[in-house]
């Protein structure tokens, strides 16, 4: 395109949204560059990420939170000009001019000037220690000045002043106290029950709020000592960061004679044009609406109409939904719709947990049919949803509190992620429709998160609505009448309950075999581990042997957890946890002898850390020596059963805890599984052996024993559920074998029993008809084959330790078996030592 | 003429191990002239491959433990730690653009494994 032809386009201010419109206007052009673009900036940095700012005293460095690099903006052929302000608009011959005085050109001006941090006229802002939060220079100051400061407060409980706040905490100041004028923290957000939630989480991490309090003056002579207030208070303080609101940059469009608001900002028509139709303002600095939009989202959005309108498309800005939900200081708050509306109005339902810390509120229409808008604190899960169901006033369930309750038996609440009308926004960073994704799902064969990341650019920003996507594609597959089988991978098109059946059906031993007959191309490390535990459940043979070391997974090829540097952690059995003192002195030699770092696992044993590969079948000789055996920490397969010392020893103990849990233990080791397996016995029910956290637990009773399934701890703790109570020693193992049967053989791979059982049609009345009543009729064999597998249990290790065939495999080197990695290094850590830290 | 000479870069070939030291369809690490290289017996295929034993990720000697297979027609080998993948045949990996590993020529004969470095 001919250059005389190109548009000037000049945008005063390089923060946040003038950045943003700079790289919307730049993809638009699809057919070669139309306009030429020049930014002046204010600050002497390219634009940043101003909502993490924070993360600057985490951490992060500037260049980490730069949005684009200058070099990004002389790539596209963008001049820019930094610490160079626009001090002048000549509408007349339509050119700006900077601080340094260069003169530039434009057809279309652009403002996003942004805002400023908004100082009360309090006597005594001006004394030294008295700081505003909003660049990276204030930052770099706070950070100097806190040095030599031991108590500092935040003026503002808002948003931003909260984030402040933790920033006092992060530099070690021993006080930091937030001072609000409102009776409530976060007062646009939030009711008085929210903060009151979120006052109490915030002062348990050692902040001081104090609420309703005005400041009349600040203290000292020329830095500051104190805040006084009207009603006659004091607080001694070093440092004050003032957050109490933005002020518009709106000084350089006065000047230029355009139409501002009384109470500041820009004034511009839903097309985001000011009063001169060649000049627009977009961002924090423009009144739209009649309102200043305080959130990136929506400049991003004005950044995108005004882009779309040079580019001669129709758009407009419409009201922006204002709902936000972040994580502050560790607590969630969300807030979305109308979050304020009260009876009669509407009908509100709250839900307050003060041992939790968890406050919902939501406001629904009179009638009962619509969500009018909502808070949470505390808690934000169900925030998703709950903007979905808000936003396309979706009709609500007859028992509107499922909303924030979840549904107490019986279905989920709400028609879920499928019952949102089409065009509900899915993704509102990129703004994409429910029409949209599945259309991409169901008509273009984007059936995965990374496909349609791909395709549409959804949860590529803040990656919140990805559970929501997630269901729409099994939503989508459902809906077209797909049986959604969780394949194992592109060699084998079975799940692994499928390729179990053909495994033993035709009794095959190897994953050759398995691969030849069933698969196609030379297997992966997905379907190799699968089809490895496949096999070691059905045959129980050492996995080491007939070519299987090489499809086990990292630490089953070298029956040891690999570690950071490449050593490995051995972890000795130790049934029930009971263990003699001969023992422990062994285990004391062994580790001296190679040098290992020692420490008691939650799962009562002990683990040796920083085992060189080489070492593993001279440290496994000695142990079994004297007794030990493999305790699988490496495997998917029982790894231990906790216990209580129970009635042997214990005032309370119905039962002997420690011999059951020994005798399970022993039971059950070395069984692969689809994933780990972890247990416990106590002995009475104060339960100390947590037995309820885990995939099978035994409580004792007076009677006998309770047989708990489908425990977990790990980031989602779940209890495990009663699936049979007061039975004899005997019956509950005859109902643990079918339960690990069943589980082992139906599983899909990886899946711990609490996300099977989860999974599972019919839930635990469905298992309990299984296991318990044997409805299937296939109780018999479920016990039989758990029979085999204990009948043929040996120590992995021993049998490595016996063969030398096996044992020649564990050397770094192949050729130099005798040296070790000489790369790994340790560094000392209280009298023991630790892995070097990776970088 | 000095140029031609260094635009020719020999191969030099160093016995590595024996072939029965590879275990079948998994990998083995050697040490030579001090570099850790990982070779893998891709038997399925009846192909060699060899690669640097180290992990660029986190900078692990473990790559030689990983798991081989393929992705569509590629040989690959992953990472015991984070199952990172590369390709045997160009060292990029697979699923992570940013990382690239070394990869070096095999010859097989008389049950001795070979390692060509230039």
């Amino acid at each position: 395109m001919n250059a005389n032809k190109m548009m000037h386009v000049v945008v005063v201010g390089n923060g946040m949204v003038g950045y943003k419109f700079c790289e919307k206007l730049l993809a638009k052009q699809k057919n070669g560059p139309q306009f030429i673009l020049t930014v002046f900036g204010e600050e002497p940095r390219v634009a940043y990420d101003r909502v993490h700012l924070s993360a600057y005293f985490n951490g992060k460095t500037a260049e980490d939170l730069t949005l684009a690099p200058e070099s990004w903006y002389t790539e596209n052929g963008i001049k820019l000009y930094l610490t160079d302000p626009v001090v002048d608009i000549d509408r007349d011959r339509k050119e700006v001019r900077s601080h340094h005085g260069v003169v530039v050109p434009y057809d279309y001006l652009v403002l996003a000037t942004g805002s400023g941090a908004f100082v009360p006229s309090i006597a005594g802002v001006e004394k030294d220690g008295v700081f505003v939060y909003r660049t990276i220079e204030d930052l770099d100051f706070i950070q100097s000045y806190a040095k030599r400061a031991r108590k500092g407060a935040v003026m503002g409980g808002g948003l931003l002043g909260l984030e402040a706040a933790k920033a006092l905490l992060d530099l070690g100041l021993e006080e930091a106290h937030v001072i609000e004028f409102a009776s409530r923290l976060m007062p646009r957000q939030i009711d008085d029950a929210g903060s009151g939630v979120l006052q109490r989480q915030l002062e348990s991490l050692g902040l001081k709020i104090h609420l309703s309090k005005n400041t009349q003056q600040i203290t000292g002579e020329d830095t500051i000592k104190g805040i006084q207030f009207a009603d006659g208070t004091l607080l001694d303080i070093d440092m004050l960061i003032i957050s109490a609101g933005i002020r518009p940059r709106d000084e350089l469009a006065k000047s230029a004679g355009l139409t501002t608001h009384p109470r500041g900002g820009i004034v511009v028509d839903n097309f985001l044009q000011t009063s001169d139709p060649a000049v627009f303002a977009i961002g924090e600095c423009a009144v739209v609406h009649h309102m200043i939009y305080g959130l990136v989202a929506p400049g991003y959005e004005m950044a995108e109409v005004v882009a779309s309108r040079l580019m001669g498309l129709e758009k407009e800005f419409k009201p922006y939904d204002m709902s936000t939900k972040l994580k502050l200081i560790g607590t969630d708050v969300g807030s979305f719709g109308d979050p304020f509306v009260s009876e009669p109005a509407c009908r509100t339902i709250t839900y307050e947990n003060k041992a939790k810390g968890v406050y919902k509120r939501i406001n629904i229409s009179p009638d009962g049919k619509e969500l009018l808008g909502g808070i949470l604190v505390g808690d934000a899960e169900q925030y998703n949803m709950l903007l979905q169901t808000c936003k396309n006033k979706t009709i609500l369930p007859p028992d509107a509190e499922d909303l924030i309750l979840g549904s107490r038996g019986g279905e989920e609440a709400g028609a879920g992620v499928m019952g949102l009308p089409d065009d509900a926004l899915i993704c509102s960073c990129e703004a994409i429709t429910k029409a949209q994704l599945c259309h991409e799902i169901g008509e273009n064969g984007h059936k995965t998160i990374d496909a349609l990341k791909k395709a549409t650019k959804a949860c590529t920003g803040c990656g919140g609505c990805t559970p929501l996507v997630k269901d729409l594609i099994q939503g989508v597959l459902k809906q077209q009448g797909h049986y959604i089988r969780n394949v194992l991978c592109e060699h084998l098109d079975y799940t692994r309950q499928e390729l179990l059946d053909l495994v033993k059906i035709n009794s095959l031993k190897t994953f050759d075999e398995v691969l030849d007959q069933f698969g196609k191309g030379d297997g992966c490390e997905v379907c190799k581990p699968a089809v490895a535990s496949i096999l070691a459940s059905l045959w129980n043979e050492n996995i080491l042997e007939k070519g299987r070391a090489t499809i086990q997974d990292s630490n089953d090829r070298f029956l040891a957890n690999i570690q950071k540097g490449g050593t490995y952690s051995v972890v000795p059995r130790i049934p029930g946890g009971e263990i003699t003192p001969d023992k422990l002195i062994v285990i004391g030699q062994v580790a001296k002898k190679y040098g290992l770092y020692t420490k008691i696992t939650g799962g009562q044993r002990i683990d040796l850390f920083g085992a060189h590969v080489g070492d593993l079948p001279m440290i496994w000789e000695e142990l079994i020596a004297v007794g030990f055996e493999s305790g699988h920490a490496y495997g998917k397969s029982l790894r231990t059963v906790k216990s209580c010392v129970g009635s042997t020893w214990c005032r309370f103990g119905v039962q002997d805890s420690v011999s059951f849990a020994i005798e399970v233990e022993d039971r059950y080791k070395g069984i692969r599984s689809p994933h780990k397996i972890k247990s416990g016995v106590s002995g009475c029910i104060r339960e100390c052996a947590e037995a309820q956290s885990k995939d099978f637990g035994i409580i004792a009773t007076e009677k006998g024993w309770n047989l708990y399934v489908g425990g977990n701890g790990g980031s989602k703790p779940q209890h495990a559920q009663l699936l049979a109570s007061d039975v004899d020693k005997e019956t509950c193992l005859k109902y643990i074998d079918r339960f690990l049967m069943f589980y082992i053989k139906t599983a899909d791979p990886l899946t711990r029993t609490a996300t099977w059982m989860n999974k599972m049609e019919g839930g635990m009345p469905y298992l309990k008809a299984v296991v318990v009543d044997d409805v299937l009729g296939i109780a018999d064999e479920l016990e039989r084959e758990m029979q085999l597998l204990v009948d043929t249990f040996k120590c992995e290790w021993k049998e490595v330790v016996d063969n030398p065939e096996l044992r020649k495999r564990f050397a770094h080197f192949v050729n130099v078996p005798e040296q070790k990695d000489p790369t790994v290094a340790f560094e000392s850590l209280r009298d023991q030592k630790r892995a070097k830290e990776w970088k | 003429m000095e140029a031609l000479v260094a635009d020719k870069e020999e191969i030099t070939w160093y016995l590595a191990c024996r072939v029965d030291d590879v275990p079948t369809d998994g990998g083995a690490c050697v040490l030579i002239n001090g570099h850790q290289i990982a070779i893998f017996h891709f038997a399925r295929r009846g192909e060699w491959y060899a690669t640097d034993n180290e992990c660029p990720h986190r900078q692990q000697m473990a790559l030689a433990r990983g798991m081989i297979g393929s992705l569509g027609d590629e040989p690959k080998v992953a990472c015991p730690f984070h199952k990172k993948t590369f390709s045997l045949r160009t060292g990029q990996c697979l699923n992570d653009d940013g990382y690239q590993i070394m990869t070096f020529p095999v010859k097989v004969t008389d049950g001795n494994v070979y390692i060509g470095v230039e």
